[in-house]
């Protein structure tokens, strides 16, 4: 089952609703870099509420979310980690480095319109 | 120690069956009375060592059985392969090493969350990975 990436302005938001497989994951990397250059969008959103599991693929392929969004003009923000799941990651050695978090999609939104505020004040 | 009868298999054929190994290993560490937060990592663990099949093996399986040696009670899983082996144990032990496209965190991430842990591997015969987590 692929994930659904919706629209909102120029954000991109996919919310995961079930556990993925590797190649789901990647398919969802690919798109959103495919996606952020039609759209023209300057953020994206990654709900990972629903995963009960952020193994050490999924770690990696959330980081190469962020990465390629950034190399394509747009910040990605990773939003909803359960504390389980932040706690597992933590005990593995599992990290989300280089990659912007936020605690859920309210708060991811917020933090990717302060990047754009602050931005168009660079811009002035 | 005993093993509680009524052992569970699960095929790891491809990528897809190390969600289902991760989730069966969840289920049985609930009926063992794990914490939620316990369950999570005994799951990533699992996550781990059936994605060291895939990458490596291609294919092998999983088999989680219930422990309970009197005094306390716990999940074994272990997890087994007819592929190349490990060519040398202490390295892929090793944090950061990897000969696949990955992290190289997976082996060593998911010893230091189990209790105890062990790797049996003959070169071109296959590896058995073999991980318990006791009740605390």
């Amino acid at each position: 089952m692929a994930v659904p990436i919706l629209k909102q302005g120029d954000i991109l938001i996919a919310s995961i609703q079930s556990a993925l497989s590797d190649r789901e994951l990647v398919e969802l990397r690919d798109s959103f870099s495919e996606q952020i250059g039609r759209l023209r969008s300057r953020g994206v959103v990654v709900d990972v509420t629903a995963l009960d599991v952020l193994d050490s693929f999924a770690t990696r392929t959330l980081r190469g979310i962020a990465h390629t969004a950034r190399l394509r003009g747009a910040t990605a923000v990773v939003v909803g980690i359960q504390p389980d799941v932040a706690f597992a990651m933590v005990q593995l050695g599992l990290s989300l480095e280089g990659v912007e978090t936020a605690l859920d999609l309210e708060e991811g939104m917020a933090l990717l319109n302060r990047t754009d505020t602050a931005d168009d004040h660079r811009a002035r | 120690m005993t093993i509680v009868p009524g052992e569970l298999q699960v095929p790891i054929e491809g990528e897809a069956d190390i969600v289902l190994a991760r989730q069966k290993g969840r289920e049985l560490a609930a009926e063992i009375g794990f914490s939620s937060t316990e369950q999570t990592i005994v799951a990533l663990a699992i996550s781990e060592i059936a994605r060291n099949i895939v990458s490596y093996a291609e294919r092998g399986e999983i088999t989680f059985a219930k422990l309970d040696d009197g005094a306390r009670r716990g999940l074994m899983v272990v997890a087994r392969d007819q592929g190349p082996g490990i060519a040398d144990i202490d390295l892929a032990m090793r944090d950061g090493y990897s000969t696949a496209r990955s992290l190289g965190i997976g082996l060593p991430g998911a010893k230091r969350v189990m209790d105890e842990f062990e790797i049996e591997s003959e070169r071109d015969r296959g590896t058995t990975i073999t991980m318990k987590k006791w009740l605390p």
